[in-house]
């Protein structure tokens, strides 16, 4: 396999909420939950987004408008050109029986697909769904039995997706979650699972370049892994030696912030 | 067996990350010497932080890579933060520094360059950035000179300089900054530039539109260039270009290289390919009944 883009045209657009939306590429790719693939739009940029929906022949990635890559990516309509390429990254494993899902913004993106496969293998899945306000919430429609909140309270409960997690725990015997979603949640997230004993696994989000394993930028402190490459997901035992998960990343430049 | 050193530089054995592989961080550093790198060396810093092209920075093609990074970096004054302690790294650490001048190639050596390093390497042949490199007619010889003796001055630690296999004036080049004061030559930065365009929307696909050509493409090239070199300079070779396997690393040996550069490897084998090139290497030696590696630099001249 070659590291370049394939052009393909955009099949459809879906609004998801206000600020999100879904972009279907009739194009097959062989990718499993939590993988990602670097979009590219010629002479503007390239940038990773996990695939959200994978249909015969069809995938989908769903996007949150947040900056000028994500602004002219929704100027595009239907038949446009865009370039894909992956999929890359270390997916979800499948592991567990009575599993939670926890999904904070745009991190849902990935575990939609997980709770899908999941499903079908016939295990008991829990997803909760979080996001600030709900112009950021997507998935009602498709997930009409998982558990919504924000955190202004204008859609589904009000509250964080871990004191749904802490919830959820107390009435199930949940004994394994997988998360996606800010650091902030995930860091609580990983308490709560060290907490009451349950595996985890989480998928990180840090600022992705060549999206291989060979440019260095996503490299994590201090074991050095590429999240591009060894992650973006990685498991629990991994996650607790990852000194900087919850208090920093790095820029475009490999300038440390918080 | 592999034991080697270079400018006085202990290395258990002659693989070298190369740089702007992997160097952003010293944890990636300090891996890369956990995966059997005998040293590494970091990704070049400038005075002010840099962006970088955007992406796409990197792609492949049938015969090797293409790059066009643009040298982003966080800058002198962050570098110095990230890239201290670096005994952490538990390897020899190579320091590599850019600037648009010879005095600012002296300022980045005197301020970044601490004892922590083994050494430290101009790349005067980057091929895709403004300002730097062969765009900025680093690589001729005066200006090789220019920058080396600048550089050399402003520190103990021994300075190795990278230039281009594209220069016709190869040995010219480094009998330049031999005479600079240059304790080794790197040979040689990527290759090109070259393109790959999309037919479909029409564009090249690296942002950069050009980028540097690495990997299988190279190395008959880098083979070349340090073979032409080693006839040129008394000084040591650091042989870079497209090598990923023992059999590619004894190659560049024999060419003239004490030692060995593995950039794109990295790519084609993961950060293993340090300790599986080892491997190869003894295996080969064992089978041949070569006790020192340094027994064979330079073999193919004899």
């Amino acid at each position: 396999m070659l590291e370049q883009p394939i052009t393909v045209k955009i099949a459809g657009i879906k609004d998801e909420a206000k600020y999100i939306r879904t972009f279907f590429f009739d194009h097959h790719i062989d990718a499993k939950p939590g993988q990602f693939v670097m979009l590219w739009i010629p002479r503007v940029n390239q940038k990773p987004f996990g695939i959200s929906y994978m249909q015969e022949g069809r995938f989908g990635i769903t996007v949150c408008k947040v900056g000028s890559f994500t602004e002219k990516l929704f100027e595009k309509k239907p038949g446009d050109l865009v370039g894909i390429q992956g999929p890359y990254g270390r997916p979800f494993d499948t592991r567990g029986t009575n599993i939670a899902l926890v999904a904070g913004g745009y991190g849902t993106a990935p575990l939609a697909f997980l709770f899908e496969k999941l499903n079908r293998m016939g295990k008991k899945v829990h997803l909760i769904i979080g996001a600030r306000t709900k112009d950021l919430l997507t998935f009602q429609d498709r997930f009409p039995n998982a558990v919504f909140c924000t955190d202004d309270g204008s859609c589904g409960l009000k509250g964080f997706t871990t004191e749904a997690l802490t919830s959820l725990i107390a009435r199930e015997d949940i004994d394994m979650v997988y998360s996606c979603g800010p650091e902030i949640m995930m860091k609580s997230v990983l308490d709560i699972c060290e907490k009451h004993g349950i595996d985890c696994q989480l998928s990180l989000e840090r600022y992705i370049k060549c999206g291989f394993g060979v440019c260095g930028q996503c490299c994590v402190d201090p074991l050095g892994l590429c999240v591009c490459k060894e992650g973006p997901v990685f498991d629990k035992e991994v996650i607790q030696r990852i000194s900087e998960f919850g208090r920093y990343h790095r820029d475009g430049t490999g300038r440390r912030v918080s | 067996m592999l034991r080697t050193d270079i400018c006085g530089i202990r290395l258990d054995n002659p693989t070298i990350l190369a740089s702007g592989i992997l160097g952003v961080t010293k944890a990636s550093l300090a891996n890369c010497i956990r995966n059997g790198a005998g040293a590494v060396t970091m990704k070049s810093i400038s005075k002010e932080p840099r962006k970088g092209h955007n992406n796409p920075i990197i792609i492949t093609f049938e015969a090797g890579m293409m790059n066009a990074v643009g040298y982003s970096n966080p800058g002198l004054l962050e570098a110095k933060k990230e890239f201290s302690d670096l005994h952490e790294v538990k390897g020899p650490v190579i320091a590599s520094v850019i600037g648009t001048t010879p005095e600012e190639f002296a300022q980045m050596v005197r301020d970044f360059v601490t004892d922590d390093f083994a050494a430290v390497e101009l790349p005067l042949s980057c091929p895709h950035t403004p300002g730097f490199g062969t765009l900025a007619g680093q690589g001729t010889p005066e200006a090789t000179y220019d920058i080396t003796k600048a550089a050399v001055k402003e520190t103990k630690l021994p300075v190795f300089v990278k230039i281009s296999p594209n220069t016709q004036s190869l040995g010219d080049v480094a009998k330049a900054a031999e005479r600079a004061g240059a304790g080794a030559i790197t040979c040689g930065n990527t290759l090109g530039p070259g393109m790959v365009i999309d037919i479909r929307t029409r564009q090249p696909i690296l942002d950069f539109k050009v980028g540097g050509i690495s990997g299988p493409a190279l190395r008959p090239i880098a083979v070349r260039c340090v073979y032409d070199i080693y006839k040129s300079v008394k000084i040591p070779i650091i042989g870079v270009g497209g090598i990923q396997t023992g059999r590619d690393a004894i190659e560049m040996i024999m060419a003239g290289a004490s030692a060995v550069g593995i950039g794109t490897g990295v790519y084609y084998r993961g950060p293993e390919v340090f300790r599986l090139i080892c491997r190869e290497m003894e295996e080969f030696m064992q089978q041949e009944g070569i006790r020192d590696i340094k027994e064979i630099i330079g073999a193919a001249h004899a």
